[in-house]
């Protein structure tokens, strides 16, 4: 094993430092007994138990919720039929079809959302819950494409030709081979879509109608006003449920792919 | 049934040393309707979605101001035939697109953006090279570990990270309060509402986009090139900068790009640490859009936007299509 020099360590340190100091931070003002958000008061829940009476914070979470929930698993589906497509499938019409996939992931998110208003605007729906699904949908398919695409490009196509060569229908290799193998892609894509919706404020701010405040939109609304101990606590469970949800996955992931590769490779 | 029996056929053809039938058929023939609905459901979606409404921003910014709702004219009305689509036609103007060029505010605003963004991609590129250089250079059983936790602020909440900095930089905040304690400064310095504010947001929320492409091309370097050149006498810093930034150059590349275009239309950071006196096009568009209810301007300013970022989303796209080919 190779030593580890010295500036790199320093640079490794600095650099996690830098990525994790604010949030720890955060994370400790939370638990500050003074409503003075920067002078220390001693450890305390108050923020917490003062968040349970909030009930437009709390309406607010369950929409975010929902709108995340109902947009990664359309976004999954689309995206990995995208992913399926670019890697598998030569069609015409297939380099803009590319183009539409990436110009997503860079696009400011006004554009994408004055657009998306402006479509709704133009086809008079009413916005609110089922605009942000769509607008958002429409995002973070193209992050779960680049995710299951990475996966599709190192697959060993052998083991669909052999299972269609014993015999499996095409649909059949599909489901039984070819799914539980990019699986783990599939779940990271459907996690990272579900952590982008519940934290976009621009598009779901463009999209949304009367009675759809996504937790975002109302923690903006409170932040542009300073800094409240309460959206510390807020911001405080947001962390910990995300961190939780991505720390799983990764060991689901983890153990996941051990038991499905380790009969095949070895 | 049908594609059971087809199977059956390859397994005999299989036997008379005919196996290896692509999956999915040869462009040219017929797909199954299961692999045409897996291309036509995205692209359907992104057609719907993305490209249309796209559209709509273009004819809208060719529109003029109207007090109403939709407050711009004039409205495409296929109901009224051909004669519509000539009226349609003739109302189109590019009066938007005057007022922009014309006005100091917008073209400031982009001009803003762009210095911001690159300024922020350049310090990123600083912070971002000795970060993902030690990644790289760390024993390849905690390099995963690494990887995950520069990931992992990324995948909390991008308002509540720039919020966090709000916290800090504030006037009685944690930095002026540490600065004081080590008596590098008499009396509370102002970080808020400055650029420098904007900078130290932007840094820090785009730093894993930076890390992470940079990250992949290095692990990918050949040791064997770094030690030959020791070998021969190349110094370790110069061997850095003739070896290993030139083979980093594709992730170099994807890293910067995927920074200074979201950087130029970002919202959320300077509108929560930047001061109000020089606003970034992205909200300006915003303040266009909510505050002052002018949806053809809005739309001209993204529609300018959009041109200008062409240009680097065009080289993005030819990177990431050639890293595909590569793997």
């Amino acid at each position: 094993m190779r030593r580890v020099s010295f500036t790199n360590l320093v640079a490794l340190a600095l650099g996690l430092a830098f990525l994790y100091a604010p949030i720890v931070i955060l994370v400790i003002y939370s638990f500050n007994a003074s409503r003075l958000v920067t002078v220390w008061g001693g450890w305390s829940l108050r923020w917490y138990a003062a968040l349970i009476e909030d009930r437009a914070m709390i309406d607010a979470a369950l929409a975010s919720l929902g709108i995340a929930v109902a947009s990664a698993a359309l976004a999954t589906v689309f995206g990995t039929m995208a992913a399926l497509a670019l890697t598998r499938m030569r069609f015409r019409g297939r380099l803009p079809f590319a183009a539409m996939i990436y110009a997503p992931l860079v696009m400011p998110e006004v554009i994408t959302g004055l657009s998306l208003l402006l479509l709704f605007v133009a086809v008079d729906l009413d916005r609110g819950f089922f605009t942000i699904v769509i607008a958002h949908t429409t995002l973070t398919m193209c992050f779960v494409t680049v995710i299951v695409q990475s996966r599709l490009i190192v697959f060993d196509r052998g083991l669909e030709e052999a299972a269609m060569d014993l015999g499996c229908p095409p649909g059949r290799t599909f489901f039984a081979v070819t799914l539980p193998l990019i699986m783990p892609a599939i779940v990271a894509g459907f996690l990272l879509a579900f952590s982008l919706s519940l934290d976009d404020l621009v598009i779901a701010s463009f999209t949304t109608g009367p009675g759809a405040t996504t937790l975002p939109i109302r923690i903006y609304s409170e932040v542009r006003l300073g800094v409240k101990p309460e959206i510390n606590a807020v911001c405080t469970i947001f962390i910990a449920v995300i961190s939780v949800v991505v720390i799983a996955a990764s060991l689901i992931g983890k153990s996941w792919d051990r038991g499905r590769s380790a009969p095949l490779t070895t | 049934m049908v594609a059971r029996r087809r199977c059956g056929v390859s397994k005999l053809s299989g036997r008379s040393g005919m196996a290896r039938r692509p999956i999915h058929p040869r462009p040219g023939s017929a797909f199954s309707f299961g692999a045409k609905l897996v291309v036509a459901a995205p692209y359907l979606w992104l057609l719907g979605f993305f490209l249309v409404p796209f559209i709509i921003v273009v004819k809208i910014s060719l529109s003029e101001t109207a007090i109403a709702l939709p407050p711009y004219t004039p409205v495409l009305d296929v109901a009224t035939g051909w004669q519509g689509i000539r009226d349609f036609i003739a109302g189109l103007s590019f009066a938007n697109y005057l007022t922009i060029a014309g006005d100091d505010l917008y073209v400031f605003s982009y001009l803003k953006s762009v210095k911001v963004a690159a300024v922020s991609t350049a310090i990123l590129l600083l912070c971002g090279l000795p970060l993902a250089y030690a990644m790289a250079r760390a024993p390849r059983a905690v390099r995963p570990l690494l990887v995950t936790l520069v990931v992992l602020p990324f995948w909390t909440s991008f308002l509540i990270r720039v919020y966090a900095w709000i916290n800090i930089l504030q006037r009685d905040g944690l930095l002026n309060q540490v600065l004081t304690w080590l008596g590098l400064i008499d009396q509370p310095t102002t970080w808020l509402a400055t650029d420098t504010a904007v900078y130290i947001g932007l840094v820090y929320s785009y730093l894993p986009f930076m890390v992470l492409p940079l990250y992949a091309s290095l692990e990918k370097l050949d040791e064997t090139l770094l030690e030959a050149a020791a070998d021969l006498g190349c110094p370790r810093w110069k061997a850095f900068f003739v070896i290993t930034i030139p083979l980093a150059l594709p992730g170099l590349g994807a890293g910067a790009l995927l920074c200074f275009i979201p950087i130029i239309g970002e919202f959320v950071v300077p509108d929560l640490l930047g001061g109000s006196d020089a606003t970034m096009i992205g909200q300006t568009l915003w303040t266009e859009f909510f505050a002052n209810k002018d949806w053809p301007v809005a739309s001209a300013v993204a529609v300018a936007l959009v041109g200008l970022l062409m240009a680097p989303i065009a080289v993005y796209q030819h990177l990431q299509a050639r890293e595909i080919e590569e793997r």
